[in-house]
């Protein structure tokens, strides 16, 4: 030490003892304030915490991770499931039309779509929302709608109902603000996420216009029983604690020549899906000819998802 | 160097009754935030008031005021550093350590607000997959850590030079020093830029945020210093000039003028034009539907204002008078930053659907601890750099 250079008086014996008291107290105490986490729902396996991004994954590596993913859902579930990979069909381009002239707000889309992608049961987690608008108000005024109405006042004459879902932008918000690209949008326009790879901040769903995606705030539960084996790694795959999923027009139907489940169950007829890049298409039809209009157009996010006003 | 930490422990570790009680109770409440913490990690996000629609609380309303608190550390360090103001240099260091206890607690509301801790190292560019300059996330890691070693630099050079007896040497801390400076307004920048880039988000979405992020900043953090100085003064820890508290006072009070009429400017636009955006706004002050965040608001509002008529009264040479008008203008900030500014941009959610958002009482604890943490860290600082500083700045 400098000559001059003296605290303020020495350190004497009771405050050395005392301050190694507080510090063994300290971490006493710090080891007990975190004895919760032997209770911890779920925790990551040393594989998982070193496995890359699905972007960088080589096959092989692919195919151990979805085997690995397999063993573990039979484990926890008792389920033999499959996990498949389907990629994006070649030029192809999906997009959803729905007619609200139409929609009865059953919400039979909202539960197939919760069977089929193995959404939580409890706490429960919903990727469809069917706003009910009054017919002769504000026409499609949001802050106006109704979101939690009971079942039996679906079907009213007097009302709309507009289900939203994710709108698959061309220009998603929510692929622009990820932090470590955990979520991006495929050539065939629909926009995944890797649930391996997203650190849970929820600055996609601050950035969302449409209220699409949705948080694993606690442990995802779904009954084996109840469980949907075929599985694609992208989508409907069983999801952890604490990341964000969404839909994903039913990739692992969609790329396989499948309507996805909103649509198949929806008793009027009111959805429509299909591939805008083929010319002869149903979807193409409907975009070209009849009255569509997207979810605030005014944010340049143009969405792949169309309402339509029709009979 | 040894020497050097060692001087900071015993520094640390001697001290009054009263230092003790304020150390235990402090490292307590740490504690308990940690077993919060713990609880959170073992059972979700759940276990906070947090949902889809309300995804950002507590947690990422502090996060924004701390930011602002530790930008405002330049506040101080302008007129000592570019005005050459001698009293003001001899408390600049206490600002800057402050600043660097802020950084540290803004880092850990980030950490609790994370869903996957445990995937942190995704964020780390080449071993994660880092997407600069797409997402502005990605900016605020750079300019957030960027603040903490320019000040945690500036802070141990100055400090281990003067324990030593020598005078820091300009050329090897003032050029940081004006980096600093520079990058200060940076960090609360990206910040606000991080909401207000935002379209989906009406109530963000304007280009006034980040101004009134620095408006807010520059008033909150220098009246928070100029309550420090007091306690240390009361304490005896450190003799200061009244002219500096006077040159501090003068920041705060311009400072919350240009706010209140930065605000003002906002409230303006958004009620006269009765655009579609004004319906967050007037939600926000319980004039559209039941609103919680009213009652907030409205005290907000009333102690930034109540804090300006006395700093513009001569009530503000009253010694008392300033500390109340400062702790209102801390407290009245804290508010407009979390409750006023993060929460009501989700309400109404993008769907127009008005979920209301209210703090569980682990995720309040978890807010208790960080904040006991963070003011544990400063208060050591403070401890092991005081008996250096007033060793140098006597002649």
């Amino acid at each position: 030490m400098e000559k001059g250079q003296k605290p303020d008086r020495k350190l004497n014996r009771r405050d050395f003892i005392a301050g190694m008291a507080v510090t063994l107290a300290a971490a006493g105490a710090g080891a007990a304030a975190l004895s919760p986490l032997i209770r911890a729902e779920e925790i990551p396996p040393l594989e998982d915490v070193l496995q890359k991004h699905y972007q960088r994954l080589t096959p092989e590596e692919k195919k151990a991770i979805f085997a690995r993913l397999e063993k573990r859902i039979l484990a926890t579930h008792g389920v033999q499931a499959t996990i498949r990979d389907p990629q994006p069909l070649e030029n192809a381009h999906f997009a959803y039309a729905l007619n609200i002239g139409r929609c009865i707000g059953c919400r039979k889309c909202v539960y197939a779509c919760m069977k089929e992608n193995n959404l939580s049961r409890d706490p429960q987690i919903q990727y469809i929302r069917v706003l009910k608008m009054k017919k002769q108000g504000h026409g499609i005024d949001l802050e106006s709608a109704v979101h939690d109405y009971p079942q039996e006042e679906a079907g009213d004459k007097n009302y709309y109902y507009m289900p939203v879902q994710c709108q698959q932008c061309e220009n998603p918000p929510c692929v622009k603000v990820c932090p470590v690209k955990a979520t991006w949008r495929e050539e065939d326009g629909i926009v995944v996420i890797d649930y391996n790879w997203c650190i849970g901040c929820r600055y996609c769903q601050a950035a969302c216009p449409y209220h699409a995606r949705r948080f694993n705030f606690a442990k995802p539960r779904v009954p084996g029983a109840e469980l949907n084996p075929n599985m694609g790694y992208l989508s409907n795959r069983p999801r952890f604690m604490g990341v964000m999923e969404k839909c994903t027009f039913c990739l692992h139907r969609t790329r396989t020549g499948r309507y996805p489940a909103c649509l198949e169950v929806c008793p009027t007829g009111a959805r429509k899906f299909g591939d805008m890049s083929d010319p002869d298409s149903e979807i193409r039809r409907i975009v070209d000819k009849e009255r569509v209009y997207v979810l605030k157009q005014d944010l340049g996010t143009v969405p792949r998802f169309y309402y339509v006003f029709a009979k | 160097m040894i020497a050097f930490i060692l001087h900071g422990f015993r520094s640390v570790f001697q001290g009054s009754r009263a230092y003790w009680v304020w150390f235990t109770v402090l490292l307590a409440l740490a504690l308990v935030g940690l077993n919060a913490y713990a609880r959170q990690l073992a059972h979700g996000l759940g276990s906070t008031g947090m949902g889809d629609e309300v995804s950002w609380g507590l947690y990422i309303a502090n996060f924004a005021f701390l930011v602002g608190m530790a930008a405002a550390a330049v506040m101080m360090v302008i007129p000592a550093y570019i005005f050459k103001d001698k009293e003001m240099h001899k408390v600049v260091i206490f600002s800057e350590l402050f600043a660097v206890a802020a950084m540290i607690m803004c880092m850990l509301f980030i950490f609790v607000d994370l869903g996957r801790p445990d995937r942190i190292h995704h964020m780390v560019p080449k071993i994660g997959y880092f997407n600069w300059p797409g997402s502005l996330l990605t900016w605020d890691v750079i300019v957030l850590n960027g603040y903490l070693i320019l000040n945690l630099y500036v802070c141990a050079y100055f400090l281990y030079e003067s324990f030593h007896g020598r005078r820091p040497k300009p050329i090897l801390y003032i050029p940081v020093v004006f980096l600093a400076i520079a990058w200060a307004p940076t960090i609360h920048t990206v910040t606000a830029f991080l909401f207000q880039g935002l379209g989906g988000r009406p109530f963000w979405n304007t280009g006034l945020i980040a101004p009134r992020f620095l408006a807010s900043a520059f008033a909150a953090g220098p009246a928070f210093m100029i309550l420090v100085f007091t306690v240390l003064e009361r304490l005896g820890a450190i003799s200061i000039e009244s002219t500096v508290i006077r040159r501090i006072r003068v920041i705060v009070t311009v400072s919350l003028l240009i706010n209140i009429f930065l605000a003002g400017s906002e409230l303006f636009a958004e009620f006269y034009a009765e655009s579609a955006h004004t319906v967050h706004i007037s939600h926000l002050f319980g004039l559209h539907g039941i609103s919680l965040l009213a009652p907030w608001i409205w005290a907000s509002l009333a102690m930034n204002i109540l804090a300006a008529v006395i700093l513009l009264s001569p009530a503000r040479n009253n010694p008392i008078a300033l500390i109340v008008a400062c702790i209102m203008i801390v407290v009245g900030i804290w508010i407009e930053k979390g409750l006023g500014f993060v929460v009501p941009g989700f309400i109404p959610s993008t769907l127009g659907d008005f979920v209301q958002y209210i703090p569980s009482a682990n995720e309040i604890i978890i807010c208790i601890g960080i904040w006991a943490f963070g003011l544990l860290v400063y208060t050591i600082f403070l401890k092991g750099s005081l008996p250096i500083v007033n060793q140098q700045n006597t002649p």
